[in-house]
Order: C-alpha cells, then structure tokens, then sequence
C-alpha cells in the first residue's frame, strides 16, 4: 500500500505533490549528466495528471459538500476503505469461485495500469503492436497458469472430458507453442526507428507478467489449501497498512525511510504489534469453521465447490504449556490454542516487516517515473495497484511457507503421477513403499 | 547465431547505417536514456554519448599466432580463416568436452552461463552509465547467486535422492530449500530498495528490470539445457548440433546461391540459405541420430550412483532407440524398391527437432540482431576472435534448448521414478496407506501383482 498521505484538494495536493517532487529532484535539475534532465522536461506536463477528488462520485460530493476541504477529503478516503472491506467480506461470503474470479479481475486491472505506465513513459501508443502483444502474452502465461491448477485439482473431471484430456496431456507444448507466436509476433513486429523502444516494452511486459501474473497464481494456489490461507495473509497486510497510519497519526515523530517520507518508525513498531495481535484474533475466530480451514475441493458430481472436510491437526485446539513467567503474570498454567495461532504469528510478522518494503518498492517506482498514482479506479486511494503493492511479497511468502512447513505434497497428484509411469516403475515404486511401510510398522504382513 | 557479416569490411559501413536508422528511434526514447538530453539530430552525439560504439576490431583479439599464420593473405581471406580456425576449435571444443562426461559438460554450461549473464549487463551498465552505482553489479551477481541455487538445488533434490537422504545437513536444506531460496531473494530485494538513491531511482529500476529479465532468459534455459542433459546426451547434443549445422548451411547456401533477401532485420539472410538450411539439418539430424543412437553412453538417462560416487550412463535403451522397422508407403516404394526400412523411433523425433532448429531457432537469432541494433552494438563482447561474445553463439539455443524441455516432457518421458518416490515418502503416513492400497489395487487389476487369493496381503 502506499504511503498514506493527506490528499487534501485537487490543486492543493498537485502543488504539494510537484513542490515535494521538485524539492527532491532539485539536486537532480542541477546535474550536467541528464540523468534527470530529460526526464523532468517532457514528463512534467504529461504525467502530474492525477486528480483523484474528480473520480469520486456525486452522491459522496454531495453528501460531503458542507465539510472543510481536508476532513472531506479524510472522510472520502473512509467510506471507500469501509467499502472495499466490505466488498471483500461479500466475495467471502459467495464462495471460492467468486473468489478466484476477484483474483483474476484484479490481476488484469494491475497488469493494465503497469502497461499503461510503460506506454506514457515510452511514447509507445502510435506502435499498434504493442499493445496487442502484451495483452497475448498476458494470455499466453495466464492460459498456462490456469491450466496447470485446472489439472492438478480437477483431474477427475479433466480426466473424463476427451478434449480436455488431451489439452492437459499437451499443456505444455500448447503454452509453449503460443508463446513462441508472440515471440515470433514480436520479431516481426520490429520496426526500423523504434527498436530500443520496442525491446523496452518486451521487457516492460514481461517484468510485469512476472510480478503480477505469477504472484496472483499463488494467490489461488493459496487459497485453495483453505479459504483462511487467502483470507488471514490479506487481512494481515490491509491491518497493517491501517495501524501503522494510526500509530503514525497519532504519535509520529521518527522518520523511517528517505523514500517515503511519511513513514515513522513508531508507526512501523505499533503497526507490527498490533498487526501480530490481530492476527492471532483473527486466526481464532476463523479456525473454527470448516468453511474456511478445510482445502477448496472440486465435486465431480456436484460440479461445484465445496469445503467440507476434517479439520487437519493445524486446526484443532490443543494446549500449550505456557512458559513460567507467563504462568505466573497470568495465573493460567496452560493455554488452548489452535496451532494454526502460531503459524498467524510468522505471517504477521512477516506482513509487517516486509509488506512494507513491497510498499518502499512502488513507491520507488512512482518516484522514478515521476508519477502520483498507478492509476484512477478507487477514489481517494488511487489505482488497483496501489492498494494490492504490498500484497504481493505476501502471497509468494504464503505459498512458500505452506509449502515448507505445512503440507507435504498433493496425495492425489502423487497418484497420478505414478500412474503415469511405465509398469515396471510402478512395480519398483511400489515395492519400496511396501518396504518403507512396513519398516515403519504401519503395514503389517500378513505372513 | 549472429548474422554472419563479413566482418573485415563490415564496421565502418555498418556503423553509418545504424547511426541513420536509429537516429529517429532515440529521439523517440529521450526519456529512457539519460545520456541523450541534447542530441536529437545528431546521430554521432548520441552513439558516443550513450553507448560507446566499439568497433569489434576482432584482430585485436587474435592470438598472436594465429595472426602470423594468416599474415601473408588477402584481409578479406584473413578474416574468413580466423574464423574457420576458431569455428573448428569450439567444434574440437565441443567434442571432448562430451567425452569427458557429464560432469564437466554441466561445469561447462555453468561457466557459459555466467559469461552471458555478464556481457547481457555489461551491455547494461553501459547503456545505463550505470558503473558509478557500485551496489548494482553486488546485486546482480547476488540475484544470478540466488537463482543459480535455487535451480541447481531443486535439481540436485530431483537426481542426487540417495546421497541426500544419507546426509542430515542436505536433508534440511532439501526439505526447507524453497523456504531458503525464498529469503535470499528476498534479502537482495530488500538491499535494492534499501540502496534506492535520490537522483537515481529510474536507472535503478531500469537495471533491476534487466536484471531480472536476463537472469529469466539466461539462467532458466541453461538449467533446462542440464536437465535435458539428464535425460541423456544425445537429448543434449543432437539440438546443440542441430542449431550449429543449421548456422552453417544456411550461411553456406547463402553464399552460394543466395539471392532474396530474408528479413529487414538481419540484411545478409537470404530465403535460399534458409531453405537450403532447413533441408540440410533435417538430413544432418536424421544420420547423427542414427550415429549417436546406438551407444548407451549417450541414449541412458545419467545417474549418480552413490556407491561410487560418479554419474554413469547405463542402462536398458528404452523403445525409442531401438531399431524398428517401417513400411514405407507406396509411393515411397516405387521410388525406393524398398519394402520397409530400419529406423531407430529417435530418428522420427529428430526430424521434429530439427524442423525446429531450422525455422524458428533463427528467430532467436533475429530477436538477438534487433536487440544489438537497438543497443547499436556490434557484438555482444570481445570473447571469441572473429565470433564475437558467448552470447553471439549462443543467441539460437536458448529456443532450442526449452523445446527440447517440453518435447520430452509432452512426449517422450513421464513423471521421474525418484522424484515421485521421494515425494511419497514425504507424505503422512496416512496419505502413504492409502496410496499403497490404490496402487495395490491398481497392479492387481493389471496383472502385475497377483491377485489378492493368492497374495496374503
């Protein structure tokens, strides 16, 4: 998320903006080696652009009309935030495929506003081109992404339709083969003048695709191991986004970071504390419900979603012995908690720790090109990618973590692996799992 | 592979085309290149300021032997043997490095790996007048450090199982390896944002960018390149070999017969040399096939063997590298008067390969040429007299090298034995049981086990 600052009124704000800008850039104008020469010169009239107050809608406008320009200003930034969390409950509430829709929807706004960025730095808009290569390429790499999941965890329904058997048979040469298209596409794409241009859009788009496409498939990924694996991470992150401005609001003084000046490290510290409490909160009231702990299942027969399952050891209350001064401060000798609590812990201190340096990363990033938001959609708060920037290391850290210290490897796609092999591959696999077993005493043989 | 210009004639004339072909493209790209604040008109101001033009002077870099053998000739002659000499020296190359085993051809592709890394940055660095940020090439060596480990040790997981289940240290590092490979990329991402400088935010992004675009085509496809390697030599060497012939037909028919010219891009191709490229590799693939086929040490999958602590190559040839018989049709037959013919099913796939090879490893080539004229480069780096850099050979491969990959994925293998074992001793013991007794019930059903009368289990 970005740095949150007061976003007052329109000209206010731009001049604020332009004379923190320039104040910042001045050493910069100064330079004989162009560095930032030529980038204040052509940019300064085209991308000061963003005038968030115009988005917003008239009935807020009106609603707001009576109040000073600053707590208007305030109050917008609220009700938008209380309508996103909202939002966000909603879609909870509809279930995994509406789930894993939002998530589709979102990538591909963010993936436009970066591309949008790259075509107002480049000048790229008179290559026609581009922008349908990067959109192919966007459904090349999504086309990949989507079909590897859509195998691993609807292989029984794969498996009786012919013509999706044979999709996912061949998914790889498929992926593979589009690319090359685009790739092809591209080569001949290349126009005489425009080389360096045309290169830097490639790899624009693909830095992009790397970022945002395969973070959103871990993002699904996550969530199909349960719904609270995509719920707790995000929450962790927006929590933290708002207490550290409260803190920061409140008791500010220390600045944290050159790159965005109006961090503060009390904000940070009393955002990472309050951020690992409500994790743990969180994780209790949601470990509870099969709805959200148990791994998203596709039901052949139904052909829908469910969640319904055992609760995994992660998810059941056990007790801890609490160490002896915590014993003694709270006269409790044991505490029941889901371990699942404790897992919270790490991913809240992650989504403190490093969340933020997602943040320092975009805004870096909205420094070096000179730019005030990634875009317009959510007035008051900018673009779509300015709200989900420090979602991103999350998601990664999330996937690896379960991957790590949680799950072992999918039962079924384990099955369907074997089943792949040759017969007497098989025979070999199975031999030695006959072996491993019974040394472990869990099979027993009958003679 | 490069265009392949007459390199002796060929800087000053081509020099004076880019200048006047890219002149309105940076005019175009102001923003992105720093050293261009002034020069829109002038193309001579633009190369020396942003990209030093360095002529590749080749013979500057000719061994001092090989410049008095050829001293006596024609410098149009000169130029042509110096690189017929090194065409044949990393030919020889190429050949004792198969026979000292895999060993050293996975040292040799680490080695070249590295090398392209550092000439795509160095490329870089000197686009971006980047020298005087001193974090920026810590950091790309520490992220090429991070994927190489990454990669190496998945692979290391997947083909070295019974060395590492004996040994506690890299069980712990297999076991929690994404975890790790995680965090390092993670402390260098964070350095990068940490080493965010005031006046320098967009060349630091811009060498970030690169980085990381690099290190994706670099180092993904090397590490394909070894895992292809593992499936088996000849599944290493037949696409290298392919790609090599393929630069050399199509440059000996080119000058021969050549006469229409191919792509705007890369001037000196003709549609004569690629046609005439197309059909000599496919015939080249087909009879190397048949050469290589017929040794184990080349069609066996490697593998460690932990007793003796080397990799070795042996085994069953599976049903692809043993001689089959075809009918040919009849058509085929009037021709030929032969009823069948022996081929080894390999042959068949290297048609694939090589079809490949031909129409769109040039293509690699293309996008490699654009890239130099977009950069105004003339080649990658010094390296290799009369070649130019690593990455001037290698540019073709790299497509190659990942066809190969999905190839024998989509066709040729399944799943690997020792990494399905290995994840279902990972398993609960639970998920274990019930995977047994599917598969018990599976190979009963097949045949493969006896049925469950007769079997006391």
């Amino acid at each position: 998320m970005t740095e949150l600052r007061h976003r007052g009124t329109t000209e206010n704000d731009l001049l604020y903006q332009q004379s923190e800008d320039k104040g910042s850039e001045n050493e910069g104008k100064a330079e004989k080696d162009g560095v930032s020469d030529s980038e204040t010169k052509p940019d300064t009239g085209l991308l000061e652009v963003p005038v968030p107050a115009d988005d917003t809608p008239e009935v807020l406008n009106k609603a707001l009309s009576g109040l000073s320009s600053r707590w208007k200003n305030w109050w917008v930034r609220g009700i938008l935030t209380l309508a996103m969390i909202s939002f966000f409950f909603i879609i909870i509430y509809l279930g995994p495929m509406v789930l894993m829709l939002i998530v589709l929807c979102v990538q591909i706004k963010c993936f436009q506003e970066i591309i949008h960025i790259g075509y107002s730095v480049y000048h790229s808009y008179h290559l026609p081109w581009f922008r349908t290569l990067s959109w192919y390429f966007l459904l090349c790499v999504n086309y990949f992404f989507y079909g590897e999941t859509v195998t691993d965890y609807f292989f029984n329904l794969v498996q009786r339709e012919e013509p999706l058997r044979i999709l996912s048979k061949y998914h790889r040469l498929i992926s593979f083969a589009l690319y090359l298209t685009g790739f092809c596409m591209f080569v001949l794409s290349l126009l005489k003048k425009h080389y360096r241009l045309q290169f830097y859009m490639f790899g624009w788009t693909h830095v992009t695709l790397l970022i945002v496409v395969t973070q959103s498939h871990l993002i699904i990924h996550n969530l199909f191991e349960g719904m609270i694996w995509f719920i707790v991470p995000i929450s962790c992150v927006i929590c933290n986004d708002i207490m550290a401005y409260m803190f920061g609001f409140f008791f500010g003084r220390t600045p944290l970071i050159k790159l965005s000046p109006k961090k503060t490290w009390e904000g940070f510290i009393g955002g990472f504390f309050s951020t690992v409490v409500f994790g743990i909160l969180l994780s209790y009231v949601m470990a509870g419900y099969s709805f959200f702990v148990c791994p998203v299942e596709f039901n052949s027969d139904h052909n829908s979603f469910e969640v319904d399952c055992v609760p995994s050891d992660l998810f059941q209350l056990q007790d801890y012995a609490l160490p002896a001064s915590l014993e003694s401060f709270t006269g409790r000798p044991t505490v029941r908690l889901y371990p699942f609590q404790i897992h919270s812990i790490s991913l809240s201190a992650f989504a403190s720790l490093m969340g933020p340096f997602g943040g320092f990363f975009a805004s870096g990033f909205k420094r070096a090109f000179k730019i005030k938001d990634f875009a317009n959609t959510i007035p008051g708060h900018g673009g779509i990618m300015d709200r989900f920037d420090c979602q991103y290391l999350m998601a990664t850290f999330v996937n690896v973590y379960i991957a790590s210290f949680i799950r072992g490897p999918n039962p079924a796609k384990v099955v369907q692996q074997l089943l792949a092999l040759r017969l007497d591959q098989q025979l070999n696999i199975f031999n030695s799992l006959k072996s491993h077993l019974t040394e472990r005493g869990l099979l027993v043989e009958a003679a | 592979m490069t265009e392949l210009r007459m390199r002796g004639k060929g800087a000053d004339p081509d020099s004076v085309s880019e200048n006047g072909d890219n002149k309105e493209a940076d005019g175009g790209d102001r923003l992105g290149l720093p050293g261009e604040a002034g020069g829109e008109g002038d193309g001579d101001s633009e190369s020396k300021a942003d990209t030093p033009e360095v002529p590749p002077s080749t013979a500057d870099n000719t061994p001092h032997f090989l410049n008095k053998a050829v001293e006596g000739l024609n410098p149009r002659w000169k130029n042509w043997w110096i690189r017929g000499v090194l065409s044949l020296a990393m030919i020889s190359g190429f050949f004792m490095i198969i026979y000292l085993g895999p060993i050293m051809l996975i040292l040799v592709v680490m080695t070249i790996q590295i090398k392209c890394f550092q000439e795509i940055i160095d490329i870089g660095y000197r686009v971006y007048h980047s020298y005087e940020l001193p974090w920026f090439r810590t950091l790309s060596w520490y992220f090429l450090i991070c994927v190489n480990y990454f990669f190496y040790g998945e692979t290391l997981a997947e083909y070295f199982g019974a060395l590492v289940q004996r040994e506690d240290s890299l069980q712990f590092l297999v076991r929690y390896h994404r975890f790790i490979s995680f965090a390092f990329y993670l402390a260098g991402f964070c350095m990068f944002v940490l080493s965010l400088v005031k006046k320098h935010y967009r060349l630091q992004f811009y060498m970030f960018a690169w980085t990381h675009v690099t290190l994706l085509i670099v180092v993904t496809q090397s590490h394909l390149v070894i895992q292809n390697l593992f499936e088996g030599m000849i599944w290493f060497i037949v696409p290298i070999s392919i790609v090599i012939c393929n630069d050399i037909m199509a440059y000996l028919f080119g000058f021969f017969f050549g006469r229409t010219p191919l792509i705007k891009l890369s001037p000196k191709k003709t549609w004569e040399g690629f046609i005439g490229g197309f059909f000599g590799t496919l015939v080249f693939g087909f009879i190397l096939a048949y050469l290589l086929a017929q040794f184990q040490y080349f069609v066996c999958p490697v593998e460690y063997n932990s007793e003796t602590n080397r990799f070795t190559a042996e085994c069953e040839p599976s049903d692809i590298f043993v001689m089959h018989q075809y009918t040919l049709p009849s058509t085929v037959q009037d021709i030929l008067t032969w009823k069948t013919v022996n081929l080894y099913p390999y042959q068949i796939h290297s048609v694939a390969l090589s079809t490949f090879g031909s129409l769109i490893g040039p293509f690699g080539g293309f996008f490699a040429s654009g890239f130099k004229r977009a950069f105004k480069i003339k080649d990658f780096a010094d390296t290799i007299p009369g070649h130019g850099g690593i990455m001037d050979r290698f540019d073709c491969q790299y497509l190659m090298a990942t066809f190969t990959h999905v190839y024998i994925a989509s066709f040729i293998r399944g799943p690997n034995p020792s990494k399905v074992l290995q994840q279902l001793l990972v398993l609960q013991p639970k998920q274990q049981l019930s995977v047994f007794f599917t598969m018990r019930d599976r190979l009963r059903d097949r045949g493969i086990l006896p049925p469950a009368a007769t079997d006391p289990m």
